[in-house]
């Protein structure tokens, strides 16, 4: 089934390309950060620019142009939207998760420590009011 | 008119989209440690999801989007299952 752009008005085509181009944009953008952010826990923010406003202004944009195109109500795009939106936490936070691990057996600077910290590591009384 | 507006924002949709994905795959190649690959990957595949999408406005056809889902589909059960080898050393314990 093939919905050609030919006779789409002229609204519905400026918003679709609109949002193409948002979405677009944005994975982009997530992208440029991804690869110049410095430390790792830095650099797993950036990749979320894309999976939320990325994947929202593209799937936006099919449903509007199928909608218009077809001319009957196309939404199942957003089964896409709604899948990677739930998903998307649950790798990052696994993956912040093993990358933690990774650094605290490694025993690299930098990284917090676990919550039960023992009695040597214990932070001092004047830095209680600092910390709270 | 509105053939020329979408079609050429498609073109420039498609070409942020390849140049997103070949800004992550240097990051795959050159990433310091593996998790920084992991996430490589799932920027690649998040990106190709969107590139079908695209394709699929350009081209005018409904079949693209079933691809798209597969992929994300897949691809966030890869990427959970990279996660957990990364953590413990082994996938299915």
């Amino acid at each position: 089934m093939i919905y050609p752009a030919v006779d789409l008005p002229l609204p519905v085509a400026f918003a679709v390309a609109f949002f193409l181009l948002v979405g677009a944009a944005l994975a982009l953008i997530g992208a440029i950060g991804f690869l110049r952010l410095p430390s790792f826990y830095e650099r797993l923010h950036a990749p979320a620019l894309g999976t939320s406003w990325g994947i929202g202004g593209i799937m936006l944009a099919s449903m509007i142009y199928f909608t218009a195109a077809s001319s009957r109500l196309v939404i199942h795009e957003i089964l896409i939207g709604i899948f990677v939106t739930f998903t998307t936490p649950i790798t990052f936070m696994l993956l912040a998760r093993a990358a933690l691990h990774r650094d605290r057996t490694a025993r690299s600077h930098g990284v917090p420590r676990k919550y039960p910290i023992g009695p040597e590591e214990r932070p001092r009384e004047d830095d209680e009011s600092q910390a709270s | 008119m509105s053939a020329v507006i979408i079609y050429t924002a498609v073109a420039i949709a498609q070409f942020m989209l390849v140049v997103a994905m070949a800004i992550a795959a240097v990051r795959m190649f050159r990433g310091p440690r593996a998790q920084d690959r992991i996430i490589g990957l799932d920027t690649i595949y998040i990106n190709a999801m969107l590139l079908l999408v695209t394709f699929g406005i350009g081209t005018g056809r409904v079949i693209y989007f079933e691809a798209a889902l597969v992929i994300g589909l897949l691809g966030f059960v890869s990427t959970v299952a990279l996660a957990k080898f990364l953590m413990r050393g082994e996938v299915i314990e």
